[in-house]
């Protein structure tokens, strides 16, 4: 039988420049936002990404030709591409928008699968979902963009030469394992993998590495929001508790509350 | 870095006048170029690295090390691992030769964390500061190059317990026995447990005035003759290894000598121009630390109904607490980039070791006074802050010296 011949994986990772998880939330004076003049950083779920498609290459199980990385923001996000890229990653592309500018799940979907088709990728590598907004749906809205298979919520991933993809899920009731082919979408759960830090030598070296910029309009993409953010408001603040003595006393307070 | 011990001032003053005057300078000449504020892709992603370092590995270890004053030998290797470490050491040598306003960066984040354990770091530069000035290529590639390649430590012994602002006071001495230096003497220094080599600064001509009759030497710790006195137990910076190391009949090879017979003291005061900034970039960490920690407190504290930074009283300590931070830096990074254009700063240099310092103690003192009695207990990270912070009045540069030179 002949050999099958080894197939060069290009890997997409976005990655998103978002709110440093450390930082205290704060309702915004107008509110319709939180307070966005705080320290921002690369969306946690992204750096286990990056760090997975840098995983991927050094394990030699499968080709990898070239990881790119991709963010859509504005001028700052270039901060958090040069961070994938001192990881490891070898180019990257920058989508400009506006400072402050929203763009939606269903608009970063369509930008990725413009790139994805201009510049042919086999395997996308993104966060299950960004920690500012929460939507969690722009990697399954790519998938069924571009009729590609998924696996989301990856808490390990496997790719085989010739492309057998072997996906680890978490879900609800434990873990789930999924075979699929490339191409393919994988989002990132927290187990996946603990990302590196970006050594200091290799921060240096990374501004050798190149990045495109493109502005929407000259990939023909529209980001105008769909939604308008009505409000935004701080949870309710947490109640104190109370000691009951007894069960009969814990069931009847429960009755009170309307709970039981 | 040095335990300095205090010299009543006049005699000071009177050695000092009979000294070469040019510490004494007047403003530095303007250098070309802007002025800027902002800081490039390379600073903000070496300055992201070690705060996030910082944060992950340091803060939460620092407690412990304070209690158990151990060696923090974990953290060194893993910044080590990072390029932390070794910032100044040129590309030659495996280092990254970054500017002073880089490692400047590197050093305020560290600090952030623990300053017993930027200390540890820190004395590392210092050590390796005399070799890159004037050391021999092969010198450097010896010494320098093993730093780059494994976590080694360093020691920089130039204080002796009787000798401290006055380096022209030391006693340590080295004679010249057919092709080989004999050193005998004491020296008070920082990393001296763990260190793998030491840079010594010893008097080879007693008949020499001093700023000509002193050598620097590179000395390996495994050197037959080299006695480590006990662990010091110090106020603060506790994780930190300060110790007495002896030199009894220690032999020194030809080409350990830095740069010729005589220009010791020289070297060791430029190795300062290098390190001054830096070490006052650690006190500017400490201080922006205890301002974060204190105003963390202060807005979840109440008392009287509210939290306490609504009282104003409360609030202009934190006000103070800010711009004391503020300020330091800046002189800090001026001192850093006159040095990265080619200046002297020596001037700068001096002014904020000098600033930062009282800065760090000042802080972290009304860090302490915005924490109440808790700031005093031991639970909270405040009083830690406030035993670290005094040495930063008394090392490599005494504050009351800092004003002199300035």
């Amino acid at each position: 039988m002949r050999p099958t011949l080894p197939r060069l994986v290009n890997i997409l990772v976005p990655v998103k420049r978002s709110i440093d998880y450390a930082v205290k939330i704060r309702v915004a004076s107008d509110g319709k936002g939180v307070d966005t003049n705080v320290k921002h950083s690369m969306n946690p779920f992204d750096e286990i990404a990056v760090e997975e498609a840098i995983r991927l290459r050094e394990k030699k199980s499968t080709k990898v030709d070239n990881i790119t990385a991709i963010s859509i923001g504005p001028a700052k996000a270039v901060d958090t591409i040069r961070t994938a890229l001192a990881m490891g990653a070898d180019s990257g592309i920058h989508i400009t928008t506006p400072e402050n500018a929203v763009v939606e799940p269903i608009a970063v979907a369509n930008a990725l699968k413009k790139i994805i088709d201009d510049k042919k990728f086999d395997l996308v590598i993104m966060g299950k979902q960004a920690i500012d907004d929460d939507s969690g749906s722009t990697g399954g809205m790519l998938a069924g963009l571009l009729g590609w298979s998924q696996g989301s919520f990856a808490s390990k991933l496997e790719v085989e030469d010739g492309g057998k993809v072997h996906v680890t899920r978490e879900i609800d009731g434990g873990l789930e394992n999924i075979e699929a082919k490339l191409p393919m979408i994988v989002t990132t759960d927290l187990r996946l993998n603990e990302p590196r830090y970006a050594s200091l030598p290799n921060i240096m070296k990374a501004k050798k590495k190149k990045i495109e910029t493109f502005k929407p309009e000259d990939l023909g993409l529209d980001f105008t929001p769909r939604f308008e953010t009505i409000s935004v408001s701080e949870p309710p603040k947490r109640q104190g508790g109370g000691k009951v003595e007894s069960v009969d006393e814990l069931v009847s307070k429960m009755k009170e509350a309307g709970v039981i | 870095m040095s335990l300095r011990t205090i010299v009543p001032l006049r005699r000071l003053a009177a050695r000092r006048m009979a000294l070469d005057r040019r510490s004494m300078a007047s403003a530095a000449r303007p250098a070309t170029g802007p002025v800027s504020f902002a800081l490039d892709d390379d600073q903000r992603g070496i300055q992201e690295l070690a705060q996030s370092f910082t944060r992950d590995k340091i803060v939460p270890a620092a407690a412990e090390y304070d209690r158990s004053m151990a060696y923090p030998w974990p953290i060194l290797k893993e910044a080590h691992s990072l390029g932390l470490l070794n910032t100044h050491i040129p590309e030659a040598y495996g280092g990254p030769e970054l500017g002073l306003l880089e490692c400047a960066l590197v050093s305020e984040s560290l600090a952030y964390g623990c300053t017993g354990i930027q200390t540890a770091m820190e004395a590392n530069g210092l050590a390796e500061a005399p070799l890159i000035v004037a050391a021999s290529h092969e010198t450097k590639m010896k010494y320098l190059g093993r730093m780059t390649e494994e976590p080694l430590m360093a020691a920089y012994c130039v204080t002796e317990p009787g000798a401290g602002s006055d380096v022209a006071g030391i006693k340590t001495k080295a004679e010249k026995k057919g092709d080989k230096w004999v050193l005998n003497g004491s020296k008070m220094c920082t990393n001296a447990g763990h260190a793998n080599w030491f840079f010594v600064l010893a008097v080879t001509d007693p008949s020499a005035p001093p700023s000509k009759g002193m050598t620097g030497f590179v000395v390996d710790a495994d050197t037959q003759g080299i006695v480590l006195g006990k662990k010091e137990i110090n106020m603060g910076q506790r994780c930190s290894d300060t110790r007495q190391v002896t030199f009894q009949d220690v032999v020194v090879p030809e080409e350990n000598v830095l740069g010729k017979p005589g220009e010791g003291f020289k070297i060791a005061m430029k190795a300062f121009d290098i390190t001054r900034p830096l070490v006052a970039a650690a006190a500017v960490g400490l201080a922006q630390r205890a301002l974060e920690e204190a105003t963390k407190y202060a807005q979840e504290r109440k008392t009287m109904g509210q939290p306490i930074i609504n009282h104003q009283g409360v609030a202009f300590m934190l006000a103070d607490m800010a711009i004391g931070a503020e300020a330091a830096r800046g002189l800090v990074w001026r001192a850093a980039w006159a040095k990265d254009c080619g200046e002297r700063n020596t001037f700068y240099a001096s002014m904020a070791k000098a600033f930062a310092s009282k800065t760090a103690v000042e802080n972290s003192n009304l860090g302490v006074q915005v924490f109440g009695g808790a700031g005093f207990n031991t639970e909270m990270p405040m009083e830690k802050l406030y035993r670290d912070a005094k040495i930063y009045e008394l090392c490599t540069q005494l504050y009351s010296i800092g004003l002199f030179v300035s």
